[in-house]
This record gives C-alpha cells, structure tokens and sequence, in this order.
C-alpha cells in the first residue's frame, strides 16, 4: 500500500463520511460543516488525479465563498438551528424520494460494474494522468475554444439569475433611485446598502 | 525517499518556527510602532527595549484559566481557533524564500512546496479562513460574537472578489500562477535592481492588493467583525486562554501572509541586489519587504479611524469592484496589444 492509495482512501472515506453527516445533521450549520469537509477532501481527490486547477477552484468557489454565503443565510435566520424540522412528508412525496434513492443506486451500481473505470488500473481508481492533464492551460485552452459556447451559455445565465434575484428582492412600490446614506451614525438601519 | 522525508521535515519545522516567530514580534513592532505614533513608549520593562515582552504575553496566556461559557456549542467552539490558525501558517508552504542553494552539499530549493497553481493555493487557503471567525462567532452563544461573525462573513465575501481580481493583472503579465516563476520573472541584473517589479506595471493592481488584504485580515480600518466599541471584542468575546492566543497568532499570520505573498507579487519577492553572489540574502530581502508591508499596515491602523458598516460595504462593491475590473481590462488590453 503506497503513499498514494492511503491518501486517496483516507480522503475519499472522509469525502462520503462528510457527504452523510450532512444529511444526517438537524443542526444546518454543521450540516453546512460537513459539506465544507466533503468539498476539501474531493478537492484531495482532485488533486490526486493532476487536476490542480479544478482542485484549487472547487474551494475557492464552493468551500471560499458559497459557502460563507450559506452559513451567512443561516445565521440570519435560524440562529440556534434546533428548531423542529418537522417529522412527516406527503405520502407522494414520500414514494418518490424512496424511487429516486433506488434509482440513484441502481445507477451507481451500474457505472461501477459496466467499465467506466475498467481497463485503468483497479476498479474505481484512475491512474494518474499526464502531469500537464488538468493544468491551467490545458483547461483554459479546452474552455475558450471546444467549450467556448457553452463557457459563454452559462456566464449569460449566472448573470441572468442575478439580475433576477436583484429584481425580485426590490419592493414594487419602491423607486429606483439609490437610498440616501445619511452621515449621522445613529442612522445605520439597513436601507438596501447591504 | 527517506532523505526527501527529512529534508522536507526540516524545511517545515524551520519555516514554522520563523513565522510563528515573526507573528510574536509582529505583536511587539505593532505596539512599539502605534506606541510612538500616539507619542508614548509601548513595552519596556520586560528585557531590553521590552524585547521580551512578546514572550511574556505568551506565557501570561498559557497560565490564564480556560473559560467555556455555558451556552457554548462545544465541539465548534473548540474548532475555531484553529480553523482561524492553521489556515494562516499553510500559506507559507508556497512562498519561495529564495533560489536553488547548496547546503552542506545538498541541494535545497528555499520554498516548501513550489505548486505550479501556487497563487491559486494561496488564495484557497486563506478563503478557508474566515471559517474560524464566522463559527467562532455562531458557537459561542452571545450575541456580540455573532454579531462579529454575521459581520465577517459579508465582509469576506465583499472583498474576495475584489482582492482576487486585484492579481489578476500581474498574472496577466507574468503568465503564469506559481510563486517562483513570478519571483524569477521579476529579476534584474541592471543597477536599477527593482526595474522590473510588477508594482511599476501594475500601480492600482498593486494598491487594491493593499486595501482588500487589510479587510480580508480584518485589521484597522476594516475592523469591523471585532469593532470594540459595538461588539465588546467581536467573534472571540467568548474566548481565553489558548484559544483566545490563537485568534491572535491566526491574524498577525495571515497579516505575515498576505504581505509575504504581496511581496512576491508586486516587489520581487527575495530579488535584491547581490542576491545571485550571495544567496542566502534573499531571505533578508524578502524579510526587509514584509517589514515595509508590516509597517504601512500598522501606520494604517494608527491613521485611520474604523469604517462605518454601510460605508464598508459600497467602498468594497462600488469603488473597489469597478476600479479591480478596470484595472484587469486594461492590463489584458496592453498584453494583447504587446505593450507588456
């Protein structure tokens, strides 16, 4: 057992132990907690197989800054989290969250069993590729010309849900001009500024 | 295999032991420093100069009883302070201290880990950081830590956006993202030794770093998670003993970091003169510089009083965001054009 299997088995044990105690949290911030553990140990994975970039990127945006914005969201407004989340879901709903899961493993199964991985070393580990395989350049020269649409697609989209999410979060009835910062420090309620 | 193990060992613990050094005696130049620009003396009594003063605090802090308030959520509560410290030291496996030396006839490269993403590591880990304070401030139950800890958040995720732009220049120029191509890029052999310093290309990139490192360590004027005359002391209210020291350790580390990797980005990092006939001198160069940074980072906090919130927030999206984009766009325009 080399240096690389224990890495990779301690970090992706850590990944799915992380994964399931966030589910299993009634607490969402260490619900949030635990996500942060899965992403860093994926990112190990990462890593691993020379995909420094994505590696480093997975935690900048997820573990660096969504996820500060998760557990900003929730302190605002469940600030102890232990509350009642409630015991019973719809019968429907109910069948079918049982389905999806039944599915989900059913197509774990399958990607595991019918190869994917097959003829790569043992089943379920990649080898490790070429050292210049998930480099910068290598992935930027793959976004800005193979990908480069869908690279754009997706840029266009995030832009419109934030545009949308800034005109929803505005009252009807307010006007459009920018509030008025008074100087005076008594005056700090949050007048839109945040 | 096992000379790789001990050699890299050595390497750690002796990094290790400068920096949490240098973070000790960052804690004595700070007060020495706004002690004479406030016209008193700052410590004295302890050693020569007060020199032993960073010491004494240390052990003063170690023999101080270790509250646990009531309402505590115990297991982040005891977390926090190390997910606030350990972040702050990873940094420094990246800085590049200085070239390839031979000593005592190894070959040794004077970084601990030279990534080709280095930058980007740097930026991962001191994002992981805010953690720290944002749990330090949920777990322990009162409510100015949490106050502190709402605070922090925004503030961190204000700023990242423009403190990650604000390099981006730099990498635009040098082309590439690890720490001692930029270092190698910046070299100069004229007699004008900092010719060729990103600063002179990058003057805003170069002051935007500034400013977004100061609220991203949260340090005067952009205080405001631990703004003491609304919060008591912010996210470590709560905190004693040890784990209020290592709140303190993690800042003036992440201080040491970011302007260590500032250094490196904007002002050649261990490059200076007679550097290449003597090559442990780059370390006194990179020390000088983070010195400097030091300096203008402690000044800053003796000159300017603390920012109101809302006045924190448009400075970081309305001045900062647009001027950190222009800056990127005109940079990528003269690299195009083959200015650069």
């Amino acid at each position: 057992m080399n240096l690389d299997t224990i890495i990779f088995v301690v970090s992706a044990a850590l990944a799915v132990f992380g994964g399931t105690m966030m589910i299993a949290q009634r607490n969402p911030v260490l619900s949030v907690l635990y996500l942060i553990l899965s992403l860093v140990a994926q990112a190990v994975l990462y890593v691993q197989l020379s995909a420094l970039f994505l590696g480093a990127v997975l935690i900048i945006v997820y573990s660096g800054a969504i996820l500060v914005l998760f557990l900003f969201v929730i302190m605002l407004l469940n600030l102890r989290g232990t509350e009642d989340l409630g015991t019973g879901s719809r019968p429907v709903s109910r069948t079918a969250k049982f389905i999806l899961a039944f599915l989900f493993v059913v197509e774990l199964v399958m990607v595991v069993r019918t190869g994917f991985f097959r003829g790569q070393g043992e089943i379920g580990m990649m080898t490790v590729q070429a050292p210049d395989f998930g480099s910068v350049k290598t992935v930027a020269t793959l976004l800005f010309t193979k990908y480069l649409y869908p690279f754009e697609l997706a840029g266009i989209l995030l832009l419109a849900a934030i545009v949308g999410a800034v005109v929803m979060t505005r009252n009807p009835g307010e006007d459009d001009s920018p509030p008025v910062v008074t100087n005076s420090p008594r005056d700090n309620s949050p007048k839109g500024n945040e | 295999m096992l000379e790789i193990i001990v050699a890299s060992t050595i390497k750690v613990v002796v990094v290790m032991a400068a920096v949490l050094t240098g973070c000790a005696y960052a804690t004595y130049m700070e007060r020495k420093v706004v002690g004479h620009l406030q016209h008193r003396i700052g410590p004295l009594y302890a050693g020569p100069y007060g020199l032993l003063q960073p010491i004494a605090d240390a052990v003063k802090l170690m023999f101080k009883e270790d509250i646990v308030p009531d309402k505590v959520e115990r297991a982040t509560f005891a977390l926090a302070p190390l997910i606030a410290f350990v972040p702050a030291l990873l940094t420094f496996a990246v800085v590049p201290f200085g070239g390839d030396n031979t000593i005592f006839g190894y070959e040794i490269k004077m970084v601990l880990s030279d990534l080709n993403i280095g930058i980007l590591f740097v930026f991962a880990i001191t994002s992981l950081g805010v953690y720290g304070i944002v749990l330090a401030g949920w777990s322990s139950g009162s409510k100015y830590s949490l106050l502190g800890g709402i605070r922090s958040s925004a503030q961190m995720i204000s700023y990242e956006v423009s403190y990650g732009l604000s390099i981006i220049g730099v990498l635009l120029i040098a082309n590439t993202l690890s720490l001692r191509e930029l270092v190698d890029r910046q070299a100069s052999d004229s007699i004008w030794f900092f010719s060729n310093w990103y600063v002179f290309k990058q003057p805003l990139g170069c002051l935007l770093y500034v400013v977004c490192a100061i609220a991203e360590t949260n340090r005067a004027p952009f205080d405001l998670p631990e703004a003491e005359s609304e919060l008591v002391a912010g996210y470590h209210t709560e905190y004693s003993s040890m784990r209020f020291a290592m709140f303190f350790i993690g800042e003036y580390a992440n201080m040491l970091a970011v302007c260590a990797v500032g250094a490196t980005l904007f002002f050649g990092g261990w490059q200076g003169p007679f550097v290449d006939s003597v090559p442990l001198l780059g370390i006194v160069w990179l020390v000088l510089k983070v010195f400097v940074f030091m300096f203008v980072y402690i000044w800053l906090r003796a000159t300017f009083p603390r920012f109101r919130y809302d006045q924190l927030m448009n400075f970081g999206w309305k001045v900062l965001l647009p001027l950190a984009l222009l800056n990127t766009m005109v940079t990528g325009l003269l690299v195009v054009q083959g200015v650069f």
